[in-house]
């Protein structure tokens, strides 16, 4: 391969004022950044929830669960963020188009499009991996809790859940880690995030190579980064004398 | 204090419970045995509730368990229970364990809380392991807590579900000794055990029973002495075999 490897290239001058290259990488860098965060406190919110309610007795609060995890785990990521951009806002109420087409700049209406569908799409898998954590319980932990007399909230909230999100801190660590790698699906709205960034650079510069290589280096940096501060936690919340609950 | 009237119960078109009728009247101490299968834990899990009946009635307290305007969660607070597994709440140290109930069900402080369980973890001899967690203790030491934690709600009886049943054989006493002693000052107690030693000590009375069905109902003395029917007979025999 005759290629001129050319790593100066993120220091070189976009054109546009003062700006570098490298600018770029750290604009894109930020809007990933917000979107993964955003769509995440969704995702653990909303899932959360739902995996809850999947473990109730009431058969309806049940119900709803397993059909959101069925429509949204079903369909592909990208069907669906087709459809929350480009469908979804037409067919909302007149006002609401206005607000969100003419109101909000095209950066801010993409970024909520899709931090809410990256959300919605990982909440159907933080709600399954919640629900086995709960389920995962001995059904004597509900009992005792109950026999105390403790309502089913306070079951929840003091004895199922602390429990159950212990359990579930390794594979909640790789929904974390995919809705960082997912986010870079905006890239194809339009919203100039990581990869968007990269591919512009690489168009610009003809350095498809060294912008490539860039944007490798800092998803891997990022998601080290979660691995790591995940882990610790991990750590942190380990009960002493158990071994199931993530103790020694 | 506990009613059983005619209760049946049934697990699809499994009858677990065939027309149940018995009684624990204040202060006495009844002992439920009988084969693996019997239904005696689920007779004993319906008592508060735990488990759900399709025909009869029973009153705790002249509370009905079985109505649906019955607030169940208050009625627990005041049925002590010991569960097989102990099931302590593994991610909770001691004396959150103790406290919990006490905070979040009967509002109490948590100082007060404290206090109190703080003295029953020492009236079950294990007021040094306050701070460790339930998995750094004995399977025996475990139970102690556990019955301490079902005594920090103050109720007005207690329910045992086979409460020697998951542990060493070493074990065992320091369990029932704890429990012995809760007899003797009075409380209501309804045991599920197979420990026929601790029926003979303190047990008022002797349920036995088979598929379902309370097959004798009697006073310690005729249960040991001559009981009526040929299976208790039988049962009898065989777990008594090696304590004679």
């Amino acid at each position: 391969m005759n290629y001129n490897w050319d790593w100066a290239v993120f220091f070189k001058s976009t054109g546009i004022g003062e700006e570098i290259y490298l600018h770029w990488f750290m604009s894109g860098l930020l809007w990933t950044l917000a979107l993964s965060l955003c769509g995440w406190l969704i995702a653990l919110l909303l899932g959360s929830l739902l995996g809850t309610m999947r473990t109730l007795p009431n058969r309806w609060l049940a119900g709803i669960g397993s059909a959101y995890v069925s429509l949204f785990r079903n369909v592909p990521l990208l069907v669906q963020l087709f459809v929350w951009y480009f469908l979804i806002p037409d067919i909302l109420p007149e006002s609401m188009q206005t607000w969100l087409k003419q109101d909000l700049s095209p950066e801010v209406s993409g970024f909520l499009i899709v931090t809410l569908c990256l959300g919605l799409f990982t909440a159907a898998r933080v709600c399954e991996q919640v629900r086995t954590g709960i389920e995962a319980l001995p059904r004597g932990q509900r009992q005792a809790a109950a026999a105390l007399g403790l309502t089913t909230a306070q079951t929840y909230r003091r004895v199922l859940l602390p429990q159950a999100f212990r359990i579930v801190i390794p594979p909640l660590t790789s929904e974390f880690l995919n809705i960082i790698k997912n986010s870079s699906v905006a890239s194809l709205v339009g919203l100039m995030e990581l990869l968007a960034q990269t591919k512009q650079t690489g168009e610009f510069t003809a350095n498809l190579f060294e912008a490539f290589t860039m944007a490798t280096l800092i998803y891997f940096t990022v998601n080290m980064g979660v691995m790591f501060t995940m882990s610790r936690l991990e750590r942190k919340l380990r009960v002493p004398g158990l071994i199931a609950l993530g103790g020694k | 204090m506990i009613e059983i009237k005619n209760v049946s119960k049934w697990y699809g078109s499994f009858q677990v419970l065939k027309d149940c009728s018995t009684h624990v009247s204040k202060g006495e101490v009844v002992v439920v045995c009988g084969p693996s299968g019997s239904g005696k834990s689920t007779l004993i899990k319906c008592v508060n509730g735990l488990e759900a009946i399709q025909q009869g009635e029973i009153l705790v307290n002249t509370t009905k368990v079985n109505d649906p305007k019955t607030n169940l969660p208050k009625l627990r607070s005041h049925v002590g229970m010991v569960f097989q597994h102990f099931e302590l709440f593994p991610h909770l140290s001691i004396t959150d364990n103790l406290c919990l109930a006490q905070v979040e069900v009967l509002g109490r402080g948590k100082e007060e809380a404290r206090e109190k369980g703080l003295a029953l973890l020492d009236r079950v001899g294990l007021k040094a392991h306050a701070d460790k967690f339930p998995g750094q203790l004995s399977g025996g030491q475990q139970q102690r807590v556990a019955i301490a934690r079902a005594l920090a709600m103050g109720p007005y009886c207690m329910l045992f579900d086979e409460p020697t049943s998951a542990l060493d054989p070493e074990m065992i006493n320091e369990v029932l000794d704890v429990m012995v002693e809760l007899a003797q000052e009075g409380m209501t107690m309804m045991v599920v055990t197979h420990e026929m030693g601790f029926a003979r000590k303190v047990a008022n009375r002797v349920i036995f029973m088979d598929q379902g069905q309370i097959i004798e109902d009697t006073t310690k003395e005729e249960f040991f002495g001559s009981p009526r029917s040929e299976r208790a007979q039988q049962f009898l025999s065989k777990i008594l075999h090696h304590c004679n």
